[in-house]
């Protein structure tokens, strides 16, 4: 990666007078945390190979206010939501695609009242429509034969009942899909939702991302996949808790596919 | 002299309905303290849910073995209520088994119900093996111990009685048995009385008929007492439960006319508040049970505490404090107070405490991951997560008591858009990192 990315902003579009196919909403996690930043390179990646005109916001976006508004802050959730609802409408965003489900949730369910209405994807719903269109080729090869549990981000299945597409892409791949005992509508969160990514757990006796961890050990997968920025955070820590980095590596399905394609 | 067991009869029934009636209209009456809601549209998806959730269990198979259990118990109490209807007509009239002269058919219904009575008692006992003697988790967290754990024990122990007591009340009808139409099991339970006499065959028949028609009354008003209502509360409580995606929280009205006005600048900012606006601004969140609103009572009315929600919360299972079901049971219990305090005030007299503190800590609170596990576990679509947003609402809304490191997150998504201290204007900066 010695040359950088080619990422439009919807400035430079503007300028132009154009209108990009689809609007890449990145995250705060997918803009600042080092790991996260990987997955929203690799989609980017993947974006180029299916020639998909897009375009981020970049130094226009900001939190979409989900962390606030689960914290219990409505006020500081709606300032933000307006404010990004006003900076979206005006420049006549119409499709979204974001490899955060908490923004993917926040954009999709609760800015429609506010006077955001947009079409958004969940960047394994994109990928896996790039691949039935054909735009985007996915070769096996890597992981093949490789044991891969998908641990489903909370704010994608049981919040919005997206099980499916990041199995697809993942069953492309032609890995071994193992489940946990816990997957889908019964899957366990990793314990970063509501806003408990910014703070430190209440006593028990575990840690929820450990718990997890070990339950995605238990099927033996060399790869825990997952689609959540937050996911991958607590499942690295988790894997590093449990001294298993030679052993498992947590990826994001997006990665994945890049990783398969050498991008 | 003749007509005094039909009065006795008459007496216990208007009696034990009246006093049912009376509870459920205060039942009724709590609910109405919580805010109104709106539940207007998606008629047809709230119809659905009733026909699959409720009237067809399809969330209480998601456990095939207690689903499987769950379902003889409730079939069989819907089922054998037909044969309280011709107990309720032969103790008024004072007839005897009113509906036999319906001939074979009789003999079907009765003969269904006798094998729906011991397929519900093993179930039963079935269910209280699960609860006592393997000790299943759930059953035995903290919130169960003390009179949640002897109501559930007791509930069982009525349902047992009940249906023994409708099967010796038929094996020993001597008049019955020599029908010989229905009495699939009850003929070999009337063979344990062959050497008893007719007339004391007679006393033990009516001892148990009428010990199973009072027992059927005093169980319909143990029901108010007990967590038992959601036989009834489950088919509202399904109908009106959520019907948008699980992610979708609500958007507080009041902020959102707040932060319009905030962002135009066409807004004059001396401008006196419009008329009803004058009046004090609604509390942000709820703190107390009026707070909440009617749903949410009603869920907690119709929560039987089976646990399905705490065995899947990811906070309860690493050992933190919260447990959905105590969530639910707290406001049950503070709303049953609220309307003690009601009955005998006339109205609420504040009374120095209220859910949060007093029923649900802070903690409980704070280690809730609004990951929507206990909302998909609930076999009867109650929202104990919608009951903890409003709490955290209230906590940070109007007392500013989040925890520390929450406040930091918050500040930074204020000051730069980001929950970590970064700075807006380097959103874009991963694009050129190597």
């Amino acid at each position: 990666m010695s040359e950088s990315l080619k990422v439009p902003t919807m400035a430079e579009y503007a300028a132009q007078g154009k209108q990009p196919e689809v609007l890449l909403w990145v995250g705060c996690a997918g803009s600042f945390d080092d790991r996260a930043k990987k997955i929203t390179k690799a989609f980017v990646k993947l974006l180029h190979q299916a020639k998909i005109d897009f375009a981020v916001l970049g130094t226009e976006e900001s939190c979409t206010g989900d962390p606030a508004k689960r914290a219990g802050n409505e006020f500081l959730f709606q300032m933000q939501a307006m404010t990004n609802i006003e900076v979206l409408n005006g420049y006549g965003v119409q499709k979204i695609v974001t490899a955060c489900p908490h923004c993917f949730n926040t954009i999709g369910n609760e800015y429609p009242e506010l006077g955001g209405k947009y079409e958004i994807m969940h960047h394994t719903q994109f990928l896996k429509s790039l691949l039935s269109e054909g735009k985007l080729k996915v070769e096996g090869g890597k992981f093949k034969g490789k044991k891969i549990t998908f641990h489903d981000p909370c704010y994608l299945g049981r919040a919005n009942n997206e099980y499916e597409a990041p199995r697809e892409l993942i069953e492309k791949l032609e890995g071994e899909l193992v489940e946990m005992r816990r997957n889908k509508k019964r899957g366990m969160c990793c314990g970063a939702g509501g806003a408990q990514m910014f703070k430190e757990p209440e006593d028990g006796n575990q840690d929820v991302n450990v718990a997890r961890t070990e339950q995605a050990m238990d099927t033996n997968a060399n790869i825990i996949a997952t689609g959540c920025p937050f996911c991958m955070v607590m499942m690295t820590d988790g894997v590093k808790a449990k001294n298993a980095e030679e052993n498992v590596e947590v990826m994001d399905v997006a990665e994945m596919i890049a990783n398969a394609e050498d991008l | 002299m003749q007509y005094i067991p039909n009065i006795l009869f008459i007496i216990a029934l208007v009696g034990g309905v009246g006093y049912f009636t009376y509870n459920i209209r205060k039942v009724i009456r709590n609910i109405k303290l919580g805010r109104e809601v709106d539940t207007s549209g998606n008629t047809s998806e709230r119809v659905g849910n009733l026909v699959r959730i409720a009237l067809g269990q399809s969330k209480m198979v998601k456990r095939p073995v207690s689903g499987l259990l769950h379902i003889i118990v409730y079939v069989g109490f819907i089922i054998i209520n037909i044969e309280v209807l011709e107990i309720i007509i032969d103790g008024i009239f004072g007839t005897h088994r009113i509906f036999s002269s319906m001939g074979s058919f009789y003999g079907f219904l009765i003969g269904s119900f006798e094998i729906l009575a011991l397929l519900v008692f093993v179930s039963v006992t079935i269910f209280w093996i699960r609860r006592n003697v393997i000790k299943l988790q759930r059953f035995w967290k903290p919130e169960m111990k003390g009179w949640p754990k002897n109501d559930g024990n007791f509930i069982l122990y009525f349902e047992m009685v009940l249906m023994v007591l409708f099967l010796v009340m038929n094996a020993t009808d001597v008049a019955f048995q020599e029908m010989n139409n229905g009495n699939v099991l009850s003929q070999y339970i009337a063979g344990w009385f062959s050497g008893t006499s007719e007339a004391t065959l007679a006393v033990i028949e009516r001892t148990a008929w009428w010990l199973h028609i009072l027992g059927i009354l005093v169980f319909l008003n143990y029901l108010y007492f007990s967590k038992h209502l959601h036989i009834m509360l489950a088919f509202p409580n399904v109908y009106f439960g959520k019907v948008v995606p699980k992610g979708k929280f609500k958007n507080l009205e009041s902020v959102t006319n707040e932060v319009k006005m905030m962002m135009d600048p066409n807004v004059d900012p001396f401008a006196a508040p419009a008329g009803d606006a004058a009046e004090a601004p609604a509390k942000f969140g709820a703190s107390d049970v009026m707070d909440l609103n009617q749903i949410q009572l009603l869920n907690a009315y119709t929560c039987t505490e089976c646990g399905r929600c705490t065995s899947e919360c990811p906070a309860n299972i690493t050992g933190k404090k919260l447990s959905p079901r105590k969530i639910m049971m707290d406001t049950r219990d503070r709303l049953e107070e609220v309307g003690k305090n009601i009955d005998k005030n006339g109205a609420f007299k504040p009374d120095g405490k209220q859910l949060l503190d007093d029923y649900i800590t802070r903690e409980e609170l704070w280690a809730c991951t609004t990951c929507n596990a206990c909302v998909e576990a609930c076999p009867v679509s109650i929202d104990p997560l919608s009951i903890i947003m409003d709490m955290r609402q209230y906590l940070v809304m109007e007392q500013s008591a989040a925890p520390s490191e929450l406040n930091v997150a918050m500040t930074n998504i204020e000051n730069n858009g980001a929950p970590w201290p970064y700075n807006q204007m380097d959103r874009l900066n991963w694009k050129d990192e190597k």
